[in-house]
This record gives C-alpha cells, sequence and structure tokens, in this order.
C-alpha cells in the first residue's frame, strides 16, 4: 500500500521542507560568496565551528519534546570548560579522568536542575535560568577572571584532530572517503530494511519515486561532503562524535520504548502519567542527558578555543534552543525530531558563516537570524492552523 | 406578576438537539428551583438565558422584565439584572474579597489617566455587601483563605454589587457541608425578601422543598412538568418520577450473566483531598466485583465516583490514602499507576481529551501507551508489531479512521473513546474501571460500546463501571451501588434496581447526615 504522491508530499512536507530550505541557504550562500562555502576548508571549519551546537540541540530536543527548556546549558558549557581547565592545566591531569570527571559533573547539574523541575514542578524557566547565572558566576570563580590554556595536545585532538589516514594519499585522504562511502552504503542498507519490515506488516510507506529519489540525494550528499573534507584533511575526530551521538539520539527518539514515552509525556503528562508512565523520573532524566551532553559541548569548545575563558559559551543556549525551534520543535512540547534539529542547527550555523564571509557585521547578522527563526515558526503555526 | 419567560426555547449543537421547545416562567420575588438529571439540558438553558449562547444562537423568546430582550453576552444579561453563578467559581484566589467583588466594575476615580482605583469607597462598599449577606470577614481577605461556603457569599455579594434582580445559582450547595448549606438557603430567603427572584438548579430536593415557590422539570431537553409549591407541599416521588420517566428502549444488547467468584475487592477506603488535608473525600467504601460481572456506580456529579476509582488506580487521586484492595481474596499493592497496571488493572477516564489521550499522537502510538513492553523487544519498539497490534484493535473495536497513524484528535468522540478502551484492553486488565465511558458519544457509538463490555464480561474480565446516566446503569449493570457523598448509600442487584429507587437513595442520604442507610438489603 502506498499512498498517492500528492498527499504524501503534503504530510511530509515539514521534513522535506527543512531540507530544502538547508538546500536553498546552502546554494544561496555558496552563490554569493563566489564558492567560498563550500570550499574544503570552509566546510571542515562550518563542521568544527558547530559542533557543539548540534552536540547540544540533541538533549535540548529531548528537553523541549518533554515540555520543558533549558536556559543553562551556554553556562554550563563555559562552566567545564574552566573545569577541565583548572584539572588539566593547573593539576596537570591527563585528559581521560579529566574528561570523565567533566562528564561527572555536567550530569549532576543535569540532576540538581531537574530534581528542582520534576519533583518540585517549578518552571524549568525559572530553574534554568537560576542554574544560567549560577554557572556563569561559578566559571568566572574557578578561572579567577583569567583565561586559561593551553590544553595538552592530547586533549586538543578532539576538537582539532582528523581520523588518521591509514591508506596514505597525499592530496585525498583515502580512509576517510571510504568512510564516507562507507556511511552511504550503510543508509541505503538500513533504509531497505525498513522499507521491506513495512512492506511485510503492509504498512504505508513512501511512494517509490520519493524513496529512491531521497535515498540517491542522501547518498550524493554524504560521499560530496566526504570527498570534500577528504581532499583538504580528512574527516575531523569531532564530526565522527557528532555522528555517532546524532545516530544514537535518532535511534532512541525513534525507535525505542524511553523515547516514545518521552513524546507522550509532552504530548499530554497526564494521560501519559495514567497510561503507566513515570514522568517525573523521565522528566528529570532528560535533564541529566542535557547536562552530560552540555559538558561534551564544553570540552569540545574549549578543546577548539585550546583555552577556557570565563565568557566561553556566552549565548549559546539561544543558538541551541533556535535550533530546536527552526528544525520543528514544538514549544509545548511532544513535537520535534532530532534530524530537524540537527537541520535547525546547521541553518543557523551556515547563516553564520556566510554572513560572515560576506562581511555582514555582527549587529544584522542577529537580526536576520532572528528574523529567520520568527519565520520557520511562523511558517509551522501557519500550515497547522491551515489544516 | 411574571419577571421571566422563556418561550419555546430550542438549541442545537452540530444538529445534536441540545434544547427543545423549552418553557421557563419566574415570576416575581420567587425562588424557582429547576431539576432535571445531569445532561437534561439545565447548564445549556442557563447560558441560554444569560446570553453565554447570544440570540439568534437559539429559536424562541426571552421576555425578562416587562420586554423582550435579545441577549448578546453576560454582558448584556447582567446589565439587565440577571446573574448568573456558576458551579465552578469565577473567583480569582490570590486577589481579596473586595477585589473580586469589583472586578470588571472596579470603583474609579477618573482622574488624568482614566481609571484609577478608588480602595477606600471599594472597601466600604465591601463591608456593606458583606454585611448584607451574613459574611463575617474582612473586605482585604484573600479569597483563597476562606473556605467554599464563604466563597458563594462573596459569589452572592458581587451579584448585588450589580443591580441584580435575578439571580441563577448553580447548584451552590453541591460542595458545602450542612451548615453553610442552611445559611446560604437562609440568605437566599432573605434576598427573595427584598424581591429579588432566584432560579435554584439542584439535585437536593429535600432543599428545594424547603425554599422553592415553582419547580421546573427538565428531561432530556425538554419541559416536562412544572409544579406550584404554593398551593400545596411538593410531592417528592413526583418530582423524581418526572426527572427520570423515560422509556427504557431496547438500547442495550442482550446478555446472559455468568458470574464467577470474587476477583476484585476494595475495603474501607477512605482518601482525603489533595489540597485539604484534613477533608475526607472518601469516606470508607466497600466494594466487590466478580469474575464476569459489570458493577455499576451510580451517583450525582460530585459524589466522589471519580475520585474512588483513580485513588484505588495508583492513588492518581489524592492523599491520606487508608484501606486495601484485594484481588482474588490477596492483598495487592496498587501504590503507584505502574503496579497498579502490573496488577492487571485498568481505570479508563472520565475525561479522554484531558487524561486518555495523547491528542496529537495518531492512533497506533495511542493504543500501545501503556503498554508498550507489548511491542518491544528489549525497549526496542517493533514497529512491525506495533503497527499489527493497532490494526487489530482497529478492526475490532471498528474504529473508523483513514489509517492508524491519523492523530487521534481529529476522530469523533466515539471513536476516540474506542481508542482509549483499546489502549487498556491491550495492557490486557482482569479489572477494567470505565468511568463515564459513553460521555460525549452518540447512540450508535454507545452500543458499540455497550457490546464491547458485554463481550469483555462475557469473556471473564471484571467489569466496574461509573456513570452518571442511569438508564445505562440499569440497561447494562448486574449489580448498582449507589454513592452520595463519597459514600456507598445503597447496593441493588441489577434486576431490583430502578431509576426511582437511585434517585431515592440518592435524595434520602443527601436529608440524612449519618452514613450507610437504605437498600443495603439486597
Amino acid at each position: 500500500m502506498t499512498e498517492s504522491t500528492g498527499s504524501f508530499l503534503k504530510h511530509n512536507l515539514r521534513e522535506y521542507g527543512m531540507l530544502i530550505s538547508l538546500v536553498v541557504i546552502m546554494g544561496f550562500f555558496q552563490f554569493m560568496t563566489g564558492g567560498t562555502l563550500l570550499e574544503p576548508l570552509n566546510l571542515t571549519n562550518l563542521v568544527l565551528q558547530n559542533s557543539y551546537i548540534v552536540i547540544m540541540a540533541l538533549g535540548m530536543l529531548l528537553v523541549i519534546v518533554a515540555g520543558h527548556i533549558d536556559l543553562s546549558v551556554g553556562s554550563v558549557v563555559g562552566f567545564i570548560g574552566a573545569l577541565a581547565a583548572v584539572l588539566m592545566v593547573e593539576f596537570n591531569w591527563h585528559f581521560v579522568p579529566a574528561t570523565l570527571v567533566c562528564l561527572l559533573a555536567g550530569g549532576a547539574i543535569g540532576a540538581a536542575q531537574g530534581w528542582f523541575v520534576a519533583f518540585f514542578r517549578i518552571p524549568s524557566f525559572i530553574v534554568t535560568l537560576a542554574g544560567m547565572l549560577v554557572f556563569r558566576g561559578l566559571s568566572l570563580a574557578l578561572l579567577q577572571g583569567q583565561s586559561v590554556g593551553p590544553f595538552p595536545s592530547s586533549f586538543q585532538l578532539l576538537s582539532s584532530g582528523f581520523i588518521p589516514d591509514l591508506m596514505g594519499g597525499e592530496t585525498l585522504r583515502i580512509t576517510s572517503l571510504v568512510l564516507g562511502v562507507a556511511a552511504a552504503v550503510a543508509l541505503v542498507a538500513a533504509k531497505l530494511r525498513v522499507r521491506a519490515n513495512q512492506a511485510r506488516h503492509g504498512m504505508e510507506s513512501e511512494p517509490t519515486p520519493f524513496f529512491i529519489g531521497k535515498i540517491a540525494v542522501f547518498v550524493a550528499l554524504i560521499v560530496a561532503f566526504s570527498w570534500k573534507l577528504a581532499s583538504y584533511k580528512g574527516l575531523p575526530n569531532v564530526l565522527i562524535v557528532m555522528a555517532l551521538l546524532m545516530l544514537l539520539y535518532d535511534f532512541v527518539t525513534t525507535r525505542t520504548t524511553v523515547g516514545r514515552r518521552v513524546y507522550a509525556l509532552g504530548g499530554n503528562e497526564k494521560a501519559a502519567r495514567l497510561s503507566g508512565v513515570k514522568t517525573q523520573w523521565l522528566s528529570f532524566w532528560t535533564f541529566v542527558n542535557m547536562g552530560v551532553l552540555a559538558a561534551v559541548a564544553g570540552l569540545v569548545f574549549a578543546a577548539r578555543l585550546n583555552t577556557a575563558t570565563p565568557k566561553a559559551g556566552l549565548g549559546f543556549e539561544l543558538d541551541v534552543i533556535a535550533a530546536c525551534f527552526i528544525g520543528g520543535a514544538s514549544a509545548s512540547g511532544g513535537v520535534g525530531k532530532v534530524l530537524g534539529a540537527v537541520i535547525g542547527a546547521f541553518v543557523m550555523g551556515v547563516m553564520n558563516n556566510g554572513m560572515s564571509i560576506l562581511g555582514i557585521g555582527i549587529d544584522y547578522q542577529q537580526v536576520i537570524k532572528g528574523l529567520v527563526l520568527l519565520a520557520a515558526v511562523f511558517v509551522d503555526v501557519y500550515n497547522k492552523r491551515k489544516t | 406578576m411574571t419577571l421571566l419567560e422563556m418561550r419555546g426555547i430550542t438549541k442545537r449543537f452540530h444538529g445534536v438537539t441540545a434544547l427543545s421547545n423549552v418553557n421557563l416562567a419566574v415570576r416575581a420575588g420567587e425562588i424557582h428551583a429547576v431539576v432535571g438529571e445531569n445532561g437534561a439540558g439545565k447548564s445549556t438553558l442557563m447560558k441560554v438565558l444569560s446570553g453565554v449562547f447570544p440570540h439568534g444562537d437559539y429559536d424562541g423568546a426571552i421576555h425578562f422584565d416587562g420586554q423582550e430582550r435579545h441577549f448578546r453576552g453576560i454582558h448584556d444579561s447582567e446589565k439587565a439584572g440577571i446573574i448568573i453563578i456558576h458551579q465552578e467559581l469565577a473567583l480569582v484566589p490570590l486577589l481579596s474579597i473586595a477585589e473580586n467583588i469589583f472586578l470588571g466594575n472596579e470603583q474609579a476615580v477618573c482622574g488624568a489617566v482614566g481609571g484609577v482605583i478608588d480602595s477606600f469607597t471599594a472597601y466600604a462598599k465591601t463591608q456593606a455587601l458583606l454585611r448584607k449577606v451574613g459574611l463575617n470577614e474582612r473586605p482585604g481577605t484573600l479569597i483563597t483563605d476562606i473556605g467554599v461556603g464563604k466563597q458563594q457569599l462573596v459569589e452572592i455579594a458581587k451579584a448585588l454589587s450589580k443591580e441584580v434582580k435575578l439571580l441563577i445559582l448553580d447548584e451552590p450547595t453541591a460542595s458545602l457541608n450542612e451548615t453553610d448549606s442552611d445559611a446560604l438557603l437562609a440568605l437566599l430567603l432573605g434576598l427573595k425578601a427584598q424581591g429579588i427572584a432566584c432560579i435554584l438548579i439542584s439535585h437536593k430536593l429535600n432543599e428545594i422543598a424547603k425554599v422553592a415557590d415553582g419547580v421546573t422539570v427538565i428531561r432530556d431537553g425538554s419541559t416536562v412538568r412544572s409544579f406550584d409549591c404554593r398551593s400545596g407541599p411538593l410531592s417528592e416521588d413526583e418530582v423524581i418520577q418526572a426527572m427520570v420517566g423515560r422509556k427504557m428502549e431496547d438500547r442495550y444488547p442482550k446478555r446472559t450473566p455468568q458470574i464467577g467468584d470474587t476477583v476484585f475487592e476494595i475495603r474501607d477506603w477512605r482518601v482525603h483531598h489533595p489540597e485539604h488535608a484534613d477533608r475526607l473525600v472518601i469516606k470508607g467504601v466497600n466494594l466487590h466485583a466478580r469474575r464476569g460481572e459489570i458493577v455499576g456506580i451510580a451517583g450525582l456529579m460530585g459524589a466522589g465516583r471519580t475520585e474512588l476509582a483513580m485513588s484505588v488506580f495508583g492513588r492518581s487521586y489524592g492523599r491520606g490514602i487508608s484501606g486495601r484492595v484485594l484481588l482474588h481474596g490477596r492483598e495487592v499493592d496498587v501504590s503507584t499507576i505502574g503496579k497498579a497496571i502490573r496488577n492487571r488493572i485498568a481505570y479508563v477516564t472520565e475525561d479522554r481529551k484531558g487524561y486518555g489521550l495523547v491528542l496529537d499522537d495518531d492512533i497506533q502510538r495511542n493504543i500501545t501507551l501503556a503498554n508498550l513492553e507489548g511491542v518491544s523487544s528489549a525497549s526496542m519498539i517493533d514497529d512491525g508489531r506495533e503497527f499489527a497490534v493497532a490494526s487489530d484493535y482497529r478492526r475490532k473495536l471498528g474504529i473508523r479512521c483513514a489509517s492508524v497513524f491519523q492523530p487521534v484528535v481529529n476522530l469523533s468522540g466515539g471513536n476516540q473513546q474506542k481508542v482509549v478502551l483499546a489502549k487498556w484492553l491491550f495492557a490486557d486488565p482482569q479489572v477494567l474501571i470505565l468511568d463515564e465511558p459513553t460521555r460525549g458519544i452518540d447512540v450508535g457509538a454507545k452500543f458499540e460500546i455497550y457490546s464491547l463490555m458485554a463481550e469483555l464480561a462475557a469473556a471473564g474480565k471484571c467489569i466496574v463501571m461509573i456513570s452518571s446516566e442511569m438508564p445505562e446503569l440499569l440497561g447494562m449493570c448486574d449489580r448498582i451501588y449507589v454513592m452520595n457523598e463519597g459514600r456507598f448509600v445503597a447496593e441493588l442487584a441489577g434486576s431490583e434496581a430502578s431509576q426511582e429507587k437511585i434517585m431515592r437513595a440518592i435524595v434520602k442520604a443527601g436529608s440524612i447526615t449519618t452514613g450507610m442507610s437504605a437498600g443495603a438489603a439486597s
């Protein structure tokens, strides 16, 4: 059973719409910058610059789907970076235990905030607003107002390193290209399996031309992307981390019982609770998860700057939240997709990058980003009202 | 002299007739009671009168105070002197008594800025009004700090602050204790002496007999009888008969109950109000239900039926809960919803949109929500199995939809109810508590739900059905408990039960304050 092409398009416009707008925005800047945007060097930078936003968007999406918000993540990024610097630079810890302590600290921060939100029903807006102030202050205190660096070079590899090239190749990093192709093949295999499973149970699936078209576009994008990166320094380590986290969170949200319950919690908390979902604990864990991911982002950001500054992460929470909403998450909870949030993050990232190359000042960059956020949500609400 | 005359009022909602040719006449300075079952159309009639449904939205004519009136909103009717006090009080909890009384009608001095509230005038006027209604509180006291009985008086004081000629009270004593109720009724008699007429909507016939000068009975959206109490004392029996006297049609599936051993028992169940810890809501209830049996719980709104069911289902209502729940004679732990579900108890809520469904989610996801383990292995959901389960219930329950991926928000009430039922059937319960399972759904869907209940009972499930519609309790149940004010006041075998007996048990219990009484001798 396949839906007719028209009705399928209508029902899935949102998802494709997001992807199409990303492509359009990229095309626009590619043209305006005279091809600079998609040069291997710039593409690599684009990934590096946005990795921490994408990583946090994964956690923020769960928080938003559960019906909450987390304003503290920018401050947590700064705090974790400061903590990492103190441990590694001042106390000369090895980066492995330091990283573990930082992740634990992130989890503890999330747990503390989640505790108030989930069990005392204090609005998350207020709890995390408090957290935003507290952890900004603590990072200042920890660094005593100074910048601390540089980090040990082994730690820097997290952000500035690229996967080692085993097969040589001076101008083209073959390993990176092979990995990219392998990812594309894996994607095709996975999609085919899902489709076969759908067919076996008589489920509706997307029309064949769409299926083939979509897969072809994705494969082309992945291969082209990895080829571009391979012709510079190869795939960045942080891209691998990001990709693995994306896959993990996509899987958790779409295929597992925990993910399903988070959506139910955000969709109708009372109904979820009466269906046996432990709504309070679930809210709590989304915040713990957010804290850990904010810590990951804090480490990535610190490694990238190679120094911890008290201002690190300032305003990141807004980019992360905007990424989720541009990606189709609903402010009232229950709606949103991991891939949407990732695309949303890249929409913001490409615009930042493209406008910087064009030499647009930081003043108008913010105006334009704000309008894009509003427009994306407006289109959502407008479409919803029309149906 | 007639103060109010509503003639031939007919009101339809999307093709469903809620009121059909209703007549209501109230004389100047009388207390007129309007009675009828839940859903008979009393509230709709009052909404027509107060302009909530504007002129043109209904057929018929309203004459008030010597003129034909075309109210287009509450504002219009209030200006004419008709003030309605709803069952759910419309006071702002964190404002003071004085601020509430003059809310929207602030005592303002017009300065350069427009409206500056004159607190002194408001305070003085409030004091006078409070004296009038016999409420001994300072005007500055916050609403949240006074009890429901006093809040009711504040509402009346608020009405008196406007030029009120006709006061409408919707079940004013439903949440009041005896003393507060008496005080309120005395106040109504006092207002009557000042020439203010009053429409009293109430289920408590003993109260009506005390104060009413006239009674109008509404049933199924029509006026069935009017009584004039000045000519002689009111006959409660006649009123009850008029309220319930519709004939039982063949609206229920035939079933031959095969009743087995006792499966489900609740013993000495007591529950306190979640906010007012000293208020006992469920006052020692004992219930048992047997294999294959459909047990009904009758009662009026606010009797505590939903509170009973939800407190048993994983303590999802109330606090300070005591008592025991037994399955097959063994005590079970139902202290969380998860444990209740694992003990195979299911509760189908009366509020399917608020508590039953994730409205924006699709049918499939709603059906599997209470038993995700049933469609997953190692916490991984198997899409195919989930689809198969949902499609299976779609077919079995006749859920009419384009596909199981359709969001439930677009389904009709009956189909939504079937989705909620499917969710709980998939959780495989042995005890199924159905709270108002047919509320707000059409006759055809009702029959399907009744048939499903009959099937489940025949398959050995034990069903507890809470309903405010007496005919369906009589049509479906093997045994009926009658609940009133947190207690079971009667237990009737299905064969001997009748609407009169149920109503009588409720009304009698309302006038006797001591515990269990009447028909427990089944």
